[in-house]
């Protein structure tokens, strides 16, 4: 079924929280997906469009935050997984070529 | 210089960027335009629609322009105005207005200040300062909507003189400076990056002047060279600067008759001047006759693009033009300076202290994927000129020794790829943390010594680049900086290791007499103050000790 709804969450540890930078490299990695992705920093929402940056900066999501994200369609997995890889690395990542 | 006439005022702050301007004042701060004085009552949504898709449309290429043209913090901070703009969830609320019949700019404008409202009802300081953002996005677009393709500054008078609090990089980078003009600013530093910008310009600029109400200002003389503002000037005060103006226009003429010259001082010694550049195409507007060389080409500009991390091949071209330019002159390339007060979104890490942090070498030492990529496409440049390589923030013996293995293990693949035209250059430091300059014998495995006088002296200071409070212990001719200086050139001559200076003090002509007294013979300077620099030499007797 396409209309399955894939979740994932993570440790926000980023410094000042989901700030701008953050947020521009999250939209903009969300973006490259065609899945519908949402993100909350709670399990129970709010749930916000994962590649709008007016809705994910709304969220205010401080340093220790547990984000979760669920998705759905085609690249569903991958985009989560995506996401979460960009959170953990401390949104560090989509260089390509770091080590 | 007292008061005289009316309004006339004569103020006194810290000169940030050489000259002399004379224009009418634009208050900076008072060119937001607001809608209400713009608009009629429109007759069709449809039209209203696609009058405010436009003006997005436009500021997200205006956006886009700007970001490869400024540096990394300035870079960033219009990354996140790009996507805000980009993001309809952001005119969502005034595109219904429209539909509902309110004019595109009231509707767009009411939309923003709500947004901003919301950030500026934050309890958290970071939210509260992205508000900054919006409202540069508001003005942005209502700028657009009542002047269609209409840049920031665009409606400034020939000339101006842009007075204010402070000035951001993208104003100072949108404004037409072509016919004059200058900055004069209540607030600000002489180490801002705008600052770095006017002096890389040529445009005259004085910071640090205290309130000044810019709106009722008319017309403003700034002298970049005393940091001396006069507001409003009278007839007398006019035709100081006349008088001024005069004299420097002189001995401008006189000083570019230096400029196709070696350097030589009164006494005969000869000094190396060369320029530093930000950017490939700055050399454009360099006569390579003029100077001895590029003393340092930063490479952080590589790094703006939006599309990330700049590839081997991009990096070789950027490179290439400069060595070609330079034709047989030295050229020296410092590896990516990211960190500090310069991050890279997706390279530096976020710290609480940067300035002792993460930066320059020890940034790419960690990150080897990306310092290949630039050790690669050095190596392939260096076979087009006299290429000399530089690394930032060096603090450890090691690690020169560690980037040279690095350096030879690309040249070593490059070839095992069947790239032949491949050169090792020299590799040399910055001496700008205050170990290296302590005990520079230790960095003996560095061919040659840069020091970095910006660094050097807010590190052995204390005292911040970007504070103005501390601006005046900041000081690059404090005995104890001069003392490091002394030790560096000293160190140089004894091992054989040339040794140059590559921060502002090479262009500050209080500074530069007491460096050449003790010892240093290469300076690298600002394009725009060769002339300057090369004319003040040739007056200098260095037994006198300036």
């Amino acid at each position: 079924m396409s209309d399955v709804v894939l979740t994932a969450n993570v440790l926000l540890e980023h410094e000042v929280g989901l700030h701008a930078r953050p947020s521009v490299k999250l939209t903009k990695l969300a973006k490259t997906f065609s899945a519908a992705v949402e993100v909350s920093p709670g399990p129970d929402g709010p749930w916000v469009d994962a590649k709008s940056i007016v809705k994910v900066m709304a969220t205010r999501a401080p340093k220790g935050t547990i984000l979760h994200f669920r998705a759905s369609g085609e690249t569903a997995q991958a985009a989560l997984d995506a996401l979460v890889k960009l959170v953990e690395d401390d949104f560090e990542t989509g260089t390509g070529d770091t080590d | 210089m007292a008061q005289v006439g009316r309004q006339a005022e004569m103020r006194k702050g810290r000169a940030a960027s050489p000259g002399l301007a004379s224009g009418p004042v634009v208050a900076l701060e008072a060119t937001a335009i607001r809608a209400e004085a713009t608009t009629v009552r429109p007759a069709d949504p449809a039209a209203e629609l696609a009058r405010l898709a436009q003006a997005l449309e436009d500021a997200s290429v205006q956006l886009s322009v700007l970001i490869e043209r400024v540096d990394e913090d300035a870079a960033e901070m219009l990354e996140f105005q790009l996507a805000m703009i980009e993001d309809e969830e952001l005119s969502a609320p005034a595109v219904a207005a429209i539909t509902g019949g309110t004019a595109a700019p009231v509707a767009f404008e009411a939309a923003l200040d709500a947004a901003i409202a919301g950030y500026l009802a934050s309890d958290d300081d970071y939210f509260r300062a992205r508000s900054a953002d919006l409202v540069d996005i508001r003005n942005r677009v209502l700028r657009l909507l009542s002047a269609p393709g209409a840049a920031e500054g665009s409606q400034d008078p020939k000339g101006a003189i842009l007075a204010g609090v402070d000035i951001t990089p993208s104003r100072f980078l949108e404004t037409d400076w072509s016919e004059g003009g200058g900055i004069a600013l209540a607030e600000g530093s002489p180490s801002s990056h705008v600052a770095m910008l006017a002096r890389a310009r040529g445009v005259p600029m004085v910071t640090g002047l205290g309130a000044l109400d810019a709106a009722k200002r008319v017309t403003a003389i700034v002298d970049g060279e005393t940091g001396t503002v006069w507001f409003d000037p009278d007839a007398a005060m006019q035709a100081q600067h006349e008088a001024l103006r005069t004299r420097r226009a002189r001995e401008a003429g006189a000083a570019r008759a230096y400029l196709d010259k070696p350097a030589r001082t009164a006494c005969g010694e000869p000094v190396s001047v060369m320029v530093n550049i930000a950017e490939p195409d700055e050399v454009d507007g360099i006569d390579p006759a003029h100077c001895d060389g590029v003393g340092l080409m930063r490479t952080e500009f590589l790094f703006h693009g939006p599309g990330g991390l700049p590839d081997e091949e991009t990096q070789y071209r950027a490179y290439r033009k400069v060595l070609e330019w330079a034709a047989g002159r030295s050229v020296t390339i410092r590896t990516l300076d990211a960190g500090g007060d310069k991050p890279v979104p997706g390279l530096t890490i976020a710290e609480a202290n940067p300035f002792l942090g993460c930066r320059g070498i020890r940034l790419s030492l960690l990150r080897p994927g990306i310092f290949r990529i630039q050790l690669r496409a050095l190596a392939r440049a260096a076979v087009h000129g006299n290429l000399q390589v530089m690394l930032p923030m060096v603090s450890q013996p090691d690690e020169i020794e560690r980037a040279g293995g690095l350096f030879d293990a690309c040249i070593e693949e490059l070839r095992a790829e069947g790239i032949e035209a491949v050169r090792r250059p020299p590799l040399g430091i910055m001496v700008e943390v205050p170990c290296v300059a302590i005990t520079p014998e230790r960095f003996l495995a560095a061919d040659f010594f840069s020091i970095g006088s910006n660094d050097l002296t807010q590190y052995v200071m204390a005292a911040g680049r970007d504070s103005a409070e501390v601006a005046d212990i900041g000081r690059a001719d404090d005995p104890a900086v001069l003392a490091l200086v002394e030790a560096t050139v000293r160190a140089g001559e004894a091992a054989k290791r040339p040794v140059s200076l590559c921060g502002d003090a090479g262009s500050d002509l209080a500074v530069l007499p007491k460096l050449l007294a003790r010892g240093l013979r290469r300076v690298s300077i600002a394009p725009a103050a060769l002339a300057r620099v090369k004319a003040s030499i040739a007056a200098m007797r260095l037994d006198a000790d300036g």
